[in-house]
């Protein structure tokens, strides 16, 4: 002990002054650092004035899964013609980003433009409370009406679409097929005989991504055209608690679909931990000859593999009639206009530009499209993927209907999970299906639904 | 030390041997990963992408490091900084504000001590409430500031530092407060000039443990620091993950970059932590 | 002790924390347990009693994740407490690469959850992954560690002790250091080998750090999260699914209100099951 424990109470007091300080610098310090981070940012954000020719900028959230080619090149010419400049801010996707998205809005923190998915995720969000009510601007005319559903409540549009439709079904290996004298399968049963034949030869029948979750649902999902088809009340009654997919023999059939062609003999071994980014790398090296897939892996597929997109073909997934062989459609992601947002003049320009014909035929020049145009009037340009050449005639016949969470307000949070415990045979469909309607009935509740 | 002390032939072997098996396996299991990290980040990216431990054949260390620092305009060195601020002012105020609560905590006797203990291990316990903490932070003007990531960095962490120098504080002998008292020592004196120069040793220990987790933290900045130039380091990886999927090579590159600093802290108290530990035994 | 010097301790000492942790930590949480008896969108509440606690306990994967949490803390504790055993045994002994081996074992410690993640389901796949490669030179065909929903929490539980035995292992250094020399030379004049001084001189002298790592570990146990979400999502499936993972998913899917009254229920469990371990634990630490 040898310090000097008399001094006067002077010293003391210093001391506890200058840890005060140290709290002090540590707030002011902090929020140094903070301005300048700010500083840089603020420094582009010139005034909130709209006028054309006073520069100014929109922030726009997106996520980082999306393939930003078609947007950043709107987004150049909208800076070009208007000194609108668009940044970008990044959140991360699948249902993480869905939870950034929520606390921003409910904090009061959203960007001036938010990009994200339409129907049942996009009604969730409680536009009305949020977004910029589109329905009497001159361009929500130029919105094909398919599209408009799905960004719409209680008749109001909030939001244009931010890229082309795609569909649900199975990716196929033409090369594959080509080899064994395989023909695109019209009915299921045919299917499964397909697949049949590509084990016989030794080869992958059908690839499966489980190491994504997400990717487990399509072959559910995909199947709804064959639901619509033949039910078309069934989206509604399914989201008035008067349907259920357990005991919905044809809904069902969906989960079943899932137990059937993930079966071991024909998936591949890593089924439960590949990613989708493997799959695609196998179905495009001929490994596989299937994916159950959405068409917007397309673009991923050309930019991983730009040689081999060629071989790559497109069905919808077959129901029981030959004759009735439909897709299941999926709609774009749309923009939305923040209510909050200071610069809602030029949102709205830079709005009217993207959803316009002009916009998006930048958009299709630099972004190869993997589905139909929603923009009324506008046809595919001749430089389209040849999986969407196949995929045209099932629109052209009229034998599409969208998938049932653009239908519905309603989707289980763990569908995903459920699928891939189909998939791997730890759930039979009827208990999956059973397991589903329950997961339903939470989100119901959750959003506060009428009649459950 | 300790049995070191006599040093038969035999003994020496016995010793020896140890440290052979132990460096053998603990260099595998422990090391191996960080080997395969590294040597992944100087690959092209399709051989990173065979995820093999072989040395590169085309070495292209500097290009990737290059990369991971410009890509999206450099955010690496944005996120470097805006972690380093956050973590060295949260580390400040943790060192301050644990020091004193386990001291506390440690000398009181009764009740007090006992509803402190609760808080602490509650805090343990409890995941944050993200959207309320978000509203205080907006209510105080402090959201997406960075003294409010700050301070909430700083809360989160209380509960563990807390036990860290409550545990330390239990090996100081009561006698050292007993004769600053008498000779008339108030408690912000005693605390200040007496108590807080004996905790060094644990001062070490807390900068690196405390740091390390609000450096390495990816959630929290992610909910409560929101916007394009508030990233930080974790989020970089993220961000890259997704960006690049298939270059494996710049995102290990990336894991190697943002591990850096966390180790070179670590080096540099690593003897601190240990000749701390040796103080720590003052009662022997 | 003399009353003076009991109040030489003043509570005032506790203000700074108090501020900072009162305002960014306690009442942010007594916010949500509001919020845990209401349906709740962030922006409207609507009072409804304990019906989330019901649903939440309804929850069909609870009773797996409960199980997962369960097998989670006990590996990992189990694990932490022998291996960290071990290794601080060793580099307390004269060796002379222990600055070396303590630095390697607490390298893992410093790296953050996700690039750990990443890095291990990589190392784990079940044909291209290291580990199993490693294995079948061996002629052992390796699990798949992450797809199969029987070992899967297994494989986090064990990249989590990985991970974590670092710093077990640190504080037992401390532990085993602070014990007084004197103990082992008074052994070692009666003739006791390095068996009886680890017996009856080092474990239970190490017993306060040992009951640190215990109830660290369990409550990090109990609550954890990163590693499992980062390495599994929980998958395949529900098989992997801990607590934490269960209230995250309702979270995202934007369930607030069940996810919140899902975090009291995680909360008074660890509680429940912490205190008493904690209290057992010190009791027997005075006996000693």
């Amino acid at each position: 002990m040898r310090i000097h424990l008399k001094r006067n109470r002077l010293w003391t007091r210093c001391l506890v002054l200058l840890m005060a300080i140290v709290i002090t610098a540590c707030g002011s310090g902090g929020g140094a650092g903070g301005d300048s981070a700010n500083g840089s940012g603020a420094g582009l954000e010139t005034g909130s004035s709209d006028s054309a020719d006073e520069p100014v900028t929109l922030t726009l959230l997106i996520d980082n899964q999306t393939a930003m080619s078609g947007i950043e090149a709107v987004v150049k010419e909208i800076e070009k013609r208007f000194n609108i400049v668009t940044q970008f801010e990044l959140r991360p996707g699948g249902s993480e980003g869905d939870n950034i998205v929520k606390t921003r809005l409910a904090t009061g923190e959203m960007t001036d433009i938010l990009f994200y998915n339409s129907g049942a995720l996009f009604k969730a969000l409680n536009p009305k409370e949020y977004f910029v009510d589109l329905t009497d601007e001159p361009f929500a005319e130029n919105i094909d009406d398919s599209f408009k559903e799905v960004v719409s409540v209680d008749g109001r549009l909030y939001g244009i679409p931010a890229s082309t439709a795609s569909a649900g079904g199975w990716l196929y290996n033409k090369k594959i097929y080509e080899e064994l004298g395989l023909s695109v399968p019209e009915t299921w049963d045919q299917l499964i005989d397909n697949l049949k034949q590509v084990e016989a030869a030794g080869k992958i029948a059908v690839a499966g991504s489980f190491g994504d979750t997400w990717t487990s649902q399509i072959v559910l999902l995909a199947d709804y055209y064959n639901v619509h088809s033949e039910l078309p009340e069934f989206a509604e009654q399914f989201t008035n608690n008067k349907a259920k997919f357990a005991d919905t023999s044809l809904a069902l059939r969906g989960f079943e679909k899932i137990a059937e062609v993930y079966q071991p003999s024909f998936v591949n071994e890593d089924i439960a931990v590949a990613t989708y980014e493997d799959a695609l790398r196998m179905l495009a090296e001929g490994q596989v000859a299937h994916y159950p897939m959405l068409t917007s892996a397309l673009p991923t597929l050309e930019e991983t593999f730009p040689d081999r997109i060629d071989d790559i073909g497109y069905f919808g997934q077959p129901g029981d009639d030959p004759n009735n062989h439909g897709l299941t459609l999926w709609m774009p992601a749309g923009f939305y206009l923040n209510k909050e947002s200071e610069h809602i003049k030029a949102g709205l320009k830079w709005m009217e530009f993207f959803a316009s014909e002009e916009g998006m035929s930048i958009f299709m020049e630099n972004m190869t499209p993997d589905g139909p145009v929603m923009i009324k009037g506008m046809e595919l340009p001749d430089q389209v993927y040849g999986a969407v050449k196949e995929m045209m005639p099932y629109i052209q016949g009229g034998k599409a209907s969208p998938a049932l969470e653009f239908l519905s307000p309603l989707k289980g949070p763990n569908l995903e999970q459920i699928t891939v415990e189909i998939g791997l045979g730890m759930l039979t469909p009827e208990e999956g299906a059973a397991r589903y309607d329950l997961d339903v009935e939470n989100h119901a509740r959750q959003l506060g639904l009428e009649g459950w | 030390m300790r049995y070191g002390l006599q040093s038969g032939t035999r003994t020496r072997f016995f010793l020896w041997s140890v440290e052979l098996v132990a460096m053998v396996i603990c260099t595998v299991f422990f090391l191996v990963p960080f080997y395969f990290i590294i040597v992944n980040s100087f690959k092209t990216s399709s051989e990173a992408a065979q995820f093999s431990m072989s040395w590169p054949k085309e070495f292209r260390m500097i290009e990737n490091f290059v990369e991971v620092f410009t890509v999206r305009d450099h955010m690496l060195l944005l996120a470097y900084y805006n972690s380093t601020i956050i973590t060295l002012f949260s580390i400040l105020i943790l060192i301050f504000v644990c020091s004193l609560t386990g001291f506390v905590m440690q000398r009181r006797r009764g009740k007090g001590p006992l509803v402190i203990q609760f808080l602490i291990l509650a805090g343990l316990m409890v995941p944050p409430a993200i959207v309320p903490t978000i509203w205080v932070l907006d209510s105080l003007g402090l959201f997406k500031t960075m003294p409010g990531i700050i301070l909430v960095m700083a809360a989160l962490n209380i509960p563990f530092t807390t036990i860290l120098y409550s545990g330390f504080i239990s090996t100081i002998p009561r006698e050292i407060d007993e004769a600053a008292v008498i000779d008339g020592c108030g408690s912000w004196r005693l605390y200040f000039h007496i108590i807080f120069p004996l905790l060094k040793p644990i001062h070490s220990t807390v900068i690196i443990l405390s740091s390390v987790l609000v450096f390495n933290d990816f959630v929290h900045p992610l909910y409560f620091f929101p916007g394009a130039e508030n990233v930080t380091v974790q989020l970089t990886l993220y961000n890259f993950m997704s960006m690049y999927r298939t270059e494996w090579n710049l995102l290990f590159a990336n894991v190697l970059l943002v591990t850096i600093p966390p180790m070179i802290l670590f080096l540099f108290f690593n003897r601190k932590i240990v000749d701390g530990m040796m103080a720590g035994s003052i009662k022997g | 002790m003399s009353k003076n010097v009991k109040s030489v301790y003043s509570y005032t000492l506790l203000i700074p924390a108090a501020i900072v942790y009162v305002t960014f930590f306690i009442v942010p949480t007594v916010f949500s347990f509001f919020f845990s008896l209401t349906r709740w969108t962030l922006i409207e509440w609507e009072f409804i009693g304990l019906e989330n606690f019901i649903r939440f306990l309804k929850e069909p994967q609870l009773f797996i994740g409960f199980k997962n949490t369960l097998i989670f803390t006990v590996v990992t504790c189990v694990l932490k407490v022998i291996f960290g055993v071990m290794l601080a045994v060793l580099l307390t002994m004269n060796i002379k690469t222990k600055h070396f081996l303590r630095s390697v074992i607490f390298f893992p410690t410093l790296i953050s959850f996700v690039a750990v993640g990443i890095t291990f389901k990589v190392l784990m796949h079940p044909t291209s992954g290291w580990i199993n490669q490693m294995l079948g030179l061996l002629g052992i065909s390796g699990p798949n560690w992450l797809g199969s929903p029987r070992i899967a929490i297994y494989s986090v539980a064990l990249v989590d002790v990985w991970k974590g035995v670092g710093f077990a292992t640190v504080i037992l250094i401390a532990g085993i250091m602070s014990i007084p020399k004197h103990y082992y030379e008074a052994l070692e004049i009666d003739g006791g080998n390095r068996w009886n001084a680890f017996w009856h001189i080092t474990l239970p002298l190490t017993r306060p750090a040992i009951n640190i790592i215990l109830t660290l570990s369990m409550i990090y146990g109990m609550r954890t999260f990163d590693l499992v979400w980062t390495m599994t999502g929980g998958g395949p499936g529900f098989s992997s699914d801990v607590i934490a993972s269960i209230i995250y998913k309702q979270y995202q899917a934007g369930f607030y209100g069940l996810s919140t009254a899902g975090n009291v229920l995680l909360f008074l469990a660890v509680m429940l099951i912490v205190f008493p371990f904690y209290k057992f634990l010190t009791r027997k630490e005075v006996s000693v």
